[in-house]
């Protein structure tokens, strides 16, 4: 159990230790500054010219606004066209079928929005074809747009007064160029070379030593799982994720995939300090994020590392923990170390069935995600972050009775109409989508569906409830993980999840990146005795507060019907 | 908007070729130096191929290492989990029945010898391994079985037993396909 813990805190130094100077370079990559990636210049520059974009035009955020949902809307059509039509397209070694299309729908959106919730398995639910023109080139772009997003609102916090906020297609193509594909290519090797299959070889047919005759599903899968980490994606190749021992073959690859997916999200952090020479707001950030962290992951690995209580009565050994979904490999500590950082961040990859796991570290998964600011995913963790911080900025001021400021600029009605609008859109999805999804069960048990609502959920009761309930935070969160029992293949859950994703992704872009313009507009005032500092552990802690307020009051119901009623019948 | 579409359209064309065109196949090129040349690692015995070296297979012959309950029968054309809930009645029951099978077929084995992983499922269906408990606590019925000292079996876990990465870093593993065929190489 020892090594178990130690490989936990090994993972966690390492991607701390990668994250920090990757923070300084992704700063240095969008302040234009000298990097050693600069020999692909040239090649930027002929990209730029192809598409005929000049990179030096400025936009305002308006503008980048535009060019977001443009392009964005493009993929969607992109994506869903391919996804119904890739049984005649090529690439198809096992003849898989084309999708029907509300699945196609709520797949192409839900990779669309970073979020990669799957209702198909990848094994017979697409072709190499879309798994690498669909699913990886939407994992690669959806995490750009959240980056580069977050870039607009950096532009706006770094000058005083500005509508100047660079251009939106240099920052999307420089974060495929400069960030996502070099570290891509790393992590993809180190996958490969520990036995993630790479090549476009088809599924293969072996007899095994017992005779029996079966089926390996494999693919050009590495360069696909790297993304789906970096990029805090999280859609699998195969069906059991990052379970799957293709997809994570070893403790090694483990280590690495959960590395992979916390870095840019943490390194996001510590480019913000450099970015607009405000380290300390940043320390501050990384420590209220921390503290939520720890206080969501250090409960989960105790619950699964003591295993399940009613497996204990029967009196078996649980010396591995809750065993149930889980790899012998990975372990108890590993599986509730990723299940945490899964959904603080928005990845949704799993090395262990979460429906599956103690009701308490299944509750802690959902309020890493009902939260969904602690770390956050690529670009996309601290805007939700900065819609806090607005608020918090907003109440304190009213507090202490001075005018709430942030960065130099006042806080006014407008912007903070915007941002708890957006604060409240969150639980407002999650909870309207589970209650209609409990209305139609407890109502409308056996309507005329092709899935009646009674064969849902793979579970009884509470544990029931919380699948439900787990699929609308995680599509709400744009996190792509399940409580993969629940029967989700069908017209309702596809179709009401998919709208959910939507909002959910694009309003909380929107929202902060239009405040992060509002205020840089305005003339700046600088820092005075009457002025209340973000930067000080005080208001950190105002921070968490508002976060904790928000998510525990609208919440809490909802939890103590689902995994808190639960836990209570187990222990 | 208009302004917008024309450059979205060329560099969503840029960004296709780049990251599902060259990149997939810069890896898969590479790859073409890794064990197993990108397409997985097989394993033989006595010439034939009998599997993958890490995904799992069924073992249901009493004289053979058994692995994990599996939800999807141990064929990777697929791959899952059971997805139970770890207050589910019917679930339960299930593994209790694991636990009454196991002892029928392990005489002599105490309950509360048998590692928890040798009744729950995977969550892949094909998990490969064992704690080195979990094969050891079939070392008995395989010794019986085999005509095999236990002392031998016992010796041949331990070498098939694979530490923690670099010593130091997650659990200790038995490949149960490496096992299984190093136990049929025993003279």
């Amino acid at each position: 159990m020892n090594t178990e813990l130690l490989g936990v805190i090994a993972t966690y130094a390492l991607t701390l230790l990668i994250a920090i100077p990757l923070g300084k370079y992704i700063s240095k990559v969008f302040k234009g500054e000298k990097t050693w990636l600069d020999f692909l210049n040239p090649v930027e520059r002929f990209i730029f010219r192809i598409c005929g974009i000049n990179p030096k035009e400025e936009m305002n955020w308006k503008q980048h606004l535009k060019a977001l949902v443009t392009i964005n809307m493009l993929w969607f059509v992109y994506a869903f066209f391919l996804l119904i039509f890739q049984d005649k397209l090529p690439l198809n070694p096992d003849g898989n079928p084309g999708q029907t299309p509300d699945l196609a729908f709520n797949t192409a959106i839900s990779f669309l929005v970073n979020c990669d919730l799957q209702h198909y398995s990848g094994e017979s639910g697409l072709t190499y074809f879309t798994q690498l023109f669909v699913i990886t080139f939407l994992q690669f772009v959806s995490a750009a747009t959240g980056i580069a997003a977050l870039i607009v609102l950096l532009k706006a916090f770094k000058d005083k007064t500005t509508t100047k906020l660079g251009n939106f297609w240099e920052f999307l193509v420089k974060t495929n160029t400069r960030l996502l594909l070099p570290i891509c290519v790393v992590i993809a090797l180190i996958l490969a070379f520990n036995g993630t299959p790479a090549s476009y070889a088809g599924k293969d047919t072996i007899v095994t030593m017992q005779n029996d005759t079966i089926g390996v599903s494999r693919g050009p899968a590495a360069g696909m799982i790297a993304i789906k980490h970096l990029g805090t994606n999280g859609g699998g190749w195969f069906g059991a994720n990052s379970i799957h021992p293709l997809e994570n073959p070893s403790y090694l690859t483990n280590m690495t995939e959960a590395v992979a997916q916390m870095i840019i999200p943490i390194a996001m952090i510590f480019a913000l300090g450099f970015f607009i020479q405000r380290k300390k707001f940043a320390y501050v950030v990384f420590g209220v994020m921390t503290a939520g962290f720890l206080i969501l992951l250090i409960p989960s690995m105790m619950y699964e590392i003591n295993g399940n209580p009613a497996i204990a009565k029967m009196g078996v050994a649980q010396l591995t923990g809750a065993m149930e979904g889980k790899e012998v490999r990975f372990g108890p500590a590993a599986t509730g170390y990723w299940s945490t950082i899964t959904t603080v961040i928005s990845t949704g990859s799993v090395n262990g069935f979460h429906d599956s796991t103690m009701p308490l570290t299944g509750m802690m998964q959902m309020v890493g995600m009902m939260t969904n600011a602690f770390y956050g995913g690529c670009g996309v963790g601290f805007l939700n972050y900065f819609v806090f911080v607005i608020i918090a900025v907003f109440i304190s001021g009213l507090m202490v009775g001075r005018t709430p400021e942030f960065m130099g600029h006042k806080v006014e009605a407008k912007e903070v109409k915007i941002a708890a609008l957006v604060a409240l859109l969150h639980p407002f999805l999650i909870l309207a989508g589970t209650a209609l999804s409990s209305y139609m069960i407890a109502h409308h048990p056996t309507i005329d569906w092709a899935t009646q609502p009674a064969n849902w959920l793979n579970n009884p009761g509470y544990h029931g409830f919380s699948e439900m309930l787990y699929e609308y935070t995680s599509s709400a969160a744009n996190n792509g993980s399940g409580f993969e029992g629940l029967g989700d293949n069908n017209i309702f859950w596809n179709v009401s999840t998919g709208f959910v994703l939507i909002f959910s992704r694009f309003l909380p872009i929107l929202g902060p990146v239009a405040i992060a313009g509002i205020l840089a507009q305005k003339k700046y005032i600088p820092e005075s005795a009457g002025t209340l500092k973000t930067d000080t552990a005080t208001f950190g802690i105002m921070t968490f507060a508002v976060i904790v307020i928000l998510a525990a009051l609208a919440f809490f119901p909802a939890l103590v019907l689902g995994p808190i009623a639960e836990h209570f019948s187990l222990y | 908007m208009k302004k917008y579409f024309l450059p979205a359209l060329k560099l969503t064309a840029v960004l296709v070729i780049l990251t599902a065109g060259i990149y997939p196949l810069l890896i898969a090129g590479v790859s073409k130096l890794a064990p197993g040349k990108g397409d997985g690692v097989t394993v033989s015995h006595k010439g034939l191929v009998v599997g993958y070296a890490n995904i799992g297979q069924q073992f249901t012959d009493d004289k053979y290492f058994q692995g994990r309950p599996s939800a999807v029968d141990y064929n990777a054309a697929g791959s899952g989990g059971s997805n139970k809930g770890p207050s589910n009645e019917d679930y339960l029951k299930v593994v209790q029945e694991r636990i009454d099978t196991f002892l029928v077929h392990n005489p002599g084995v105490k309950k509360s010898e048998i590692p928890v992983e040798l009744v729950t499922a995977s969550g892949s269906g094909l998990d490969p391994h064992l704690s080195p408990a979990g094969a050891l606590v079939q070392v008995q019925r395989i010794a019986t079985l085999r005509g095999i000292s236990v002392e031998k079996l016992k010796e041949l876990v331990k070498e098939q037993t694979k530490g923690p990465l670099l010593g130091m870093f997650g659990p200790a593993t038995v490949n149960v396909l490496q096992l299984n065929i190093a136990l049929d190489d025993i003279k």
